[in-house]
This record gives C-alpha cells, sequence and structure tokens, in this order.
C-alpha cells in the first residue's frame, strides 16, 4: 500500500466516521438525561430523507442539513410524547421509532430513489489544509465534518460547566434527588432528549447531503445501531466517541476499498466486518469495564409525584 | 383552576383496557390516514381495501394463516425472553439462520425419506438457530455485552451468512445467475393440510403454543421464569438459576425463530433464497409486547399483524402504495399502545384548586 492510497484511505475515514459521530453524540446527550432512545436508526433515516428533499426542493444544503436536525428532533419528540407523558417502556418504544422511521423514509422516500440533489463539497481549509499528512486526513473535507470537529469539545463542556449540563445528568443520575433540589426533572429531559435528535438527524442528513448526494432505501444501513453500540464503547464520553467513530469509519471506508480493488473475497463476508467489530468492540469495552459508566437512571421512567 | 394529578391505579383496569387499546388503534390508523393524504393516496379507501383484502374472503384468511405461521413462532420466542427482560431483538437472525440449517440438512441428504429427513431438517434448523441466540445470552452473562446490540448485530451478520451462501457456494448452477439454491426435493418439503393451501406447520404451531402454556403455568423452571420476570432482583435473591434460565430462554427463542425460517424455506418457497427475509422477526417484536406476552394473544395478534401484511399486498397492486407504509404502520400500532399502557396503570384525578 502507497502512502497515497494510505492517505485517502484516511481521509476516506473521517468522512465515513462522520454520520456515526453525529448520531453517536446525539445518543450521549439522550442517555445523559437518562432517557435510553433505541430509535437511533430510524431518526436517522427521516433525518436524511427531510435533509434530502429540502435540499431538492429549496437547492440550500445549509437550510437542508438544518431541516435534517429538526426531522430528528421531531422523531425523538414521539419518544419523548410515549416515555417521558405516557411512561412507556423506553426499550420498546426506541424500537417501535426504528420501526417507524424506516417505514417513513421508505413511504416518502420511494419515488426519490435514484435522485440526486445538491449537498456539501470537499474545499481545503486555509492554511490547516496544507499540514502535511494531518491536513490532507483532516482538513480537505466538507463544511459539515468541520463542524463536526466542533461538537465533542463543546459538548464535553457543555456538562462539565454549564448549569444546564449539570442538571442534565442530574436527572440522568438521581431524578428522585434532582427534584428535591427544585429542578424540572422532566424539563431537563426533554432538552436532552430533543437536543440529542437534532445531532441523530444532522448524522443521518450527513448521509444523504455529503455522503452520498442520492437517495437510495435504507441509506443508514445499521448505522445508527452501531452508534448506539458506540456510546457503551465510549464510557458516554464524546472525546472517546470520537475515537469510536473514526475506528468505525475506517472499518466501512476499507471495506469498500476492497471491494473497489476487487478481492477474491466475497463481498458479503466484507459487508460483515462492521457488525462484527461493534460486537467485539461492544464485548470488549463491556469486559474490560470494571463500573459501568452509564448514567445510573438510563432507561427508568420517573414515577409521577403525587 | 382545576389541576390534574396522576395516581398509580391500585385495581387493574380489566375490561377498560380493551378499550384503551381499541382507541390506539384507532389512533394510529387516524395517523396512518394522514399519511396517505400527504401522498396523494385515497386515505379511506386505502385503510378499508387494507381491511377487506386481508379477512374479506376465505382466499385471504388463508393467506393470513400461512403469514401468521412464522410471526407466531419469532413471537413466542421473543415474548420468552421479554419475560424475563432480555431484549431479543434478534428473532430476524436466527430465523435466517434456522433457513440456513434446515437447508443444509436438505440439500445434504437428498435421497432420504421425509420422515427422516424433516425431522432432520428441524433439528438442523434448531442448532442454528439456538446457536444464534445464545451467542448473545453468553456474551451478555460473561462480559456483560448488551443484549439488545448483540441480537440486533447478528441480524445483520446472519442475513449476510444467507446471502453469501446462496450468491456463493449453494447456488443452483441452472438458476441462469439468480441467487437461489436448486429447489428441494420433494421429501424435503413439509406437506399441506388436507386440499388446502395450509401446511404442517401450522399444528406445529399449535402444539408449541399448547406446550408453551403448560409450561409456564405447570412446571418449576416455567414458574421460575415468570418469577424472575416479576422482579430478577427478588428472584436472583431465592437463588433462582438466572443465568442458566437466560441462556436457556435465548436458545429456546433461538430455535423457534429458527423453525419459522426451517418452514419458511420448505413449505412457502421450497428452497431458499434471499427474498425469504421479510421482517417476520421484526413483526414479532411488535407481536410479543402487543400480547402482553401470553401465548393464546400472541396468537391472536400475529393473526392480525399477518392480516396487516397481506391487506398491504393489494394496497401495493392496486393504490401503488410502498410496501414500507406497513411498518409505519406496525410502528404507529406499537407506539400508541405503548402510550395507551399509562391508562392501565395510572389514574387521572382532576381536583377543583382555589
Amino acid at each position: 500500500m502507497t502512502p497515497e492510497i494510505l492517505l485517502a484511505l484516511l481521509a476516506a475515514t473521517v468522512q465515513a466516521g462522520t454520520p456515526i459521530l453525529y448520531a453517536t453524540l446525539g445518543e450521549i446527550l439522550t442517555e445523559k438525561g437518562g432517557i435510553l432512545n433505541l430509535g437511533v436508526e430510524g431518526m436517522m433515516l427521516v433525518g436524511a430523507l427531510i435533509g434530502f428533499l429540502t435540499a431538492l426542493h429549496t437547492g440550500s444544503p445549509v437550510l437542508a442539513f438544518v431541516a435534517g436536525g429538526l426531522g430528528g428532533a421531531c422523531m425523538a419528540a414521539l419518544h419523548g410524547i410515549v416515555c417521558i407523558w405516557f411512561m412507556g417502556n423506553q426499550v420498546v418504544s426506541g424500537l417501535a421509532l426504528t420501526i417507524f422511521g424506516t417505514g417513513l423514509a421508505g413511504f416518502f422516500g420511494t419515488p426519490y430513489i435514484g435522485r440526486t440533489a445538491p449537498g456539501f463539497d470537499k474545499f481545503s481549509l486555509p492554511l490547516l489544509g496544507d499540514i502535511p499528512v494531518l491536513g490532507t486526513i483532516f482538513f480537505q473535507q466538507d463544511a459539515l465534518v468541520y463542524f463536526s470537529f466542533l461538537i465533542p469539545p463543546l459538548l464535553w463542556a457543555f456538562f462539565r460547566y454549564t448549569r444546564w449540563g449539570m442538571a442534565i445528568r442530574a436527572a440522568g443520575e438521581c431524578p428522585a434527588a434532582t427534584r428535591a433540589a427544585g429542578l424540572n426533572v422532566l424539563a431537563y429531559r426533554w432538552g436532552a432528549l430533543l437536543g440529542g435528535g437534532v445531532l441523530v438527524g444532522f448524522g443521518g442528513s450527513y448521509l444523504s447531503l455529503a455522503y452520498t448526494h442520492l437517495w437510495t432505501n435504507g441509506l443508514t444501513s445499521g448505522r445508527g445501531w452501531i452508534a448506539v453500540a458506540l456510546v457503551i464503547f465510549a464510557f458516554w464520553k464524546p472525546s472517546r466517541a470520537m475515537i469510536g467513530a473514526y475506528l468505525f469509519g475506517g472499518i466501512m471506508a476499507f471495506q469498500l476499498r476492497l471491494q473497489a480493488m476487487g478481492t477474491a473475497l466475497p463481498s458479503s463476508i466484507l459487508l460483515m466486518l462492521p457488525y462484527i467489530l461493534t460486537i467485539a468492540a461492544l464485548a470488549f469495552s463491556s469486559w474490560r469495564s470494571e463500573r459501568t459508566h452509564a448514567p445510573a437512571a438510563l432507561g427508568v421512567n420517573m414515577e409521577p409525584s403525587e | 383552576m382545576l389541576q390534574i394529578s396522576t395516581v398509580r391505579r391500585q385495581e387493574p383496569l380489566g375490561w377498560g383496557s380493551c378499550l384503551v387499546f381499541f382507541a390506539a388503534l384507532a389512533l394510529a390508523f387516524t395517523v396512518s390516514g394522514v399519511l396517505l393524504v400527504m401522498q396523494d393516496k385515497p386515505p379511506f379507501t386505502a385503510l378499508w381495501l387494507l381491511v377487506y383484502s386481508a379477512f374479506g374472503s376465505s382466499y385471504a384468511l388463508e393467506d393470513c394463516l400461512i403469514k401468521a405461521v412464522p410471526i407466531f413462532l419469532c413471537s413466542l420466542g421473543v415474548g420468552l425472553t421479554f419475560r424475563l427482560q432480555i431484549w431479543n431483538i434478534g428473532a430476524e437472525g436466527q430465523f435466517a439462520l434456522g433457513a440456513i440449517g434446515a437447508t443444509w440438512a436438505a440439500l445434504t441428504f437428498p435421497g432420504w425419506p421425509w420422515y427422516t429427513l424433516l425431522p432432520t431438517m428441524l433439528l438442523c434448523a434448531s442448532l442454528t438457530g439456538s446457536l444464534w441466540g445464545a451467542i448473545p445470552a453468553v456474551l451478555r452473562l460473561k462480559l456483560r455485552a448488551n443484549e439488545i446490540i448483540v441480537t440486533l448485530m447478528l441480524n445483520y451478520v446472519g442475513i449476510l451468512v444467507l446471502d453469501y451462501l446462496v450468491y456463493g457456494i449453494w447456488k443452483d448452477p441452472g438458476s441462469f445467475g439468480f441467487p437461489m439454491t436448486s429447489e428441494f426435493v420433494p421429501a424435503a418439503v413439509v406437506a399441506r393440510i388436507g386440499d388446502t393451501r395450509l401446511n404442517w406447520g401450522l399444528a406445529l404451531c399449535l402444539a408449541v403454543g399448547v406446550l408453551m402454556s403448560v409450561f409456564l403455568r405447570s412446571t418449576r423452571l416455567g414458574y421460575e421464569l415468570r418469577a424472575c420476570g416479576e422482579n430478577v432482583r427478588a428472584a436472583r435473591y431465592a437463588r433462582m438459576p438466572y443465568a442458566k434460565l437466560v441462556i436457556l430462554v435465548m436458545a429456546v427463542s433461538g430455535a423457534l425463530a429458527g423453525w419459522a425460517g426451517f418452514l419458511e424455506a420448505s413449505a412457502t418457497l421450497g428452497r431458499l433464497q434471499p427474498s425469504i427475509m421479510s421482517g417476520y422477526g421484526y413483526t414479532a417484536i411488535v407481536v410479543a409486547w402487543l400480547a402482553n406476552l401470553n401465548p393464546f394473544v400472541i396468537a391472536v395478534s400475529s393473526f392480525l399483524l399477518a392480516g396487516l401484511r397481506v391487506g398491504m399486498e393489494s394496497l401495493q397492486l392496486d393504490l401503488q402504495i410502498p410496501a414500507a407504509f406497513g411498518a409505519i404502520m406496525e410502528g404507529l400500532i406499537l407506539l400508541a399502545v405503548l402510550a395507551g399502557g399509562f391508562f392501565s396503570r395510572y389514574q387521572l384525578h382532576l381536583r377543583r384548586t382555589r
């Protein structure tokens, strides 16, 4: 493998990892507030479709990206209505959301299969893009990749230094004590859920706006579930989410490259790689960690007060 | 001013929960209708056609029963794991592995008579299916790996294994390049009942369903299972074999989904091909939850959701509504019923405050 090919592969890694990164960060935000949302796969698909349709009809990629995020938030709101208001089971509601979202994307997207829409193109950042090696890998990408670099540090600072971030963490760790301290637990949970929904929607619209520029059925192909697994792998830390997302981006880029080069391995075996790696990463990180890093009240609904 | 407060019910709601259930269904149908309008499809015609073409003729009812068989088997297993609060959403992959196991037997021993070949196929399907179910259980117990994600990832892997086989070493040389195995010998096909289109798989379902109810009600293991499901911590404290139960239940669940795969390959298709995967494993999750994990209600719900699939085929043909609409309805029904569960557990009190 020559250095040029390796550099191209690493740059492709960052691109393939970006949608997973958005989705993982979104799920981290949601789960920190104590809400387990397994609907990521469905939310990403809806975000991807809404982003694509907006780009197609308005011609504005930026507007489309924002619309994709809002689409994710709308789906998250459904989960909130079922779980926060009506105290339904969070696991089942998330599964239902995935089934529903997959259906929505197929139902409204079928007429558009194969159509292309304006999206984001790659450009080299001034100065940073000229750095050898690192510049080629990280700073000759599209605007959405650069935007995704900003979110992990922001999210980290948000949880660590802001009043809202700490309140969300408290709502996820010990809702009863949080309520006793006079904070509105459900409001913070709603905030975390909707904010996470926006990020997951961003991840979906990255797929249709920058990764493919084109609509196909089943665009996400399990990336939403990989994101859910990465939250555990990342110990709910935004910085580790970045490592995990690029690890999976690497596997996906590598497998595409192998297919393009034409190996003796059948494509179905290559396509298995990310899924098997997910299981391995999950098993490894669960086994290695002494304690569970999950928010203590994750997935537990808050009983109404008298 | 009026103030609303929520209070946990002391008495179960009883028949009222039926009312809640139908209200939830009505809500799901209404939202589906709105979505149809957004796509310029006639909502009332479509929903009427959906119900009528599913349950309106004996031919359609037969179709419903045929499709209910795999859903019922998958969902019985899924329901069993849900009882233990183990979230097995891998019925889809276990179904694929079951079909693969059965196909292996059918292709390897084509000379055998049906009375040895069919049981061998069933056994192989149980082995491969339960293997696929036991992997997540072991990973969960030994390494604390989250079973939701492992079962789901194994779905993708299982379907790709199936693809690998039918595109590769099992491809029928006479299939003109289509990804499918050669047709099973007649001895490997589960026979039909009389001159109906139903096959003896239906009888298998009946037997399994009855056995499962008896097992849950009248055996020690069944009792332990229900106890663990009610309260895992208390059951562990009472020294119930939680780990053993988890592996057992996941293996049984995998075997049942595997049987569904076996029946689908043998009786419905007569060979293995990628179109065997039509999402029965995911529908099974909806069914298991709707049925509150009770075997008899699972049978009824399987039949109804099979009806949704049969009706969808007419909607596709007559109104060009994409098949994904079926998934929309499944998701909506599940969401609405989940939210409706609130009213069976809680009461709303209105109080006048000054």
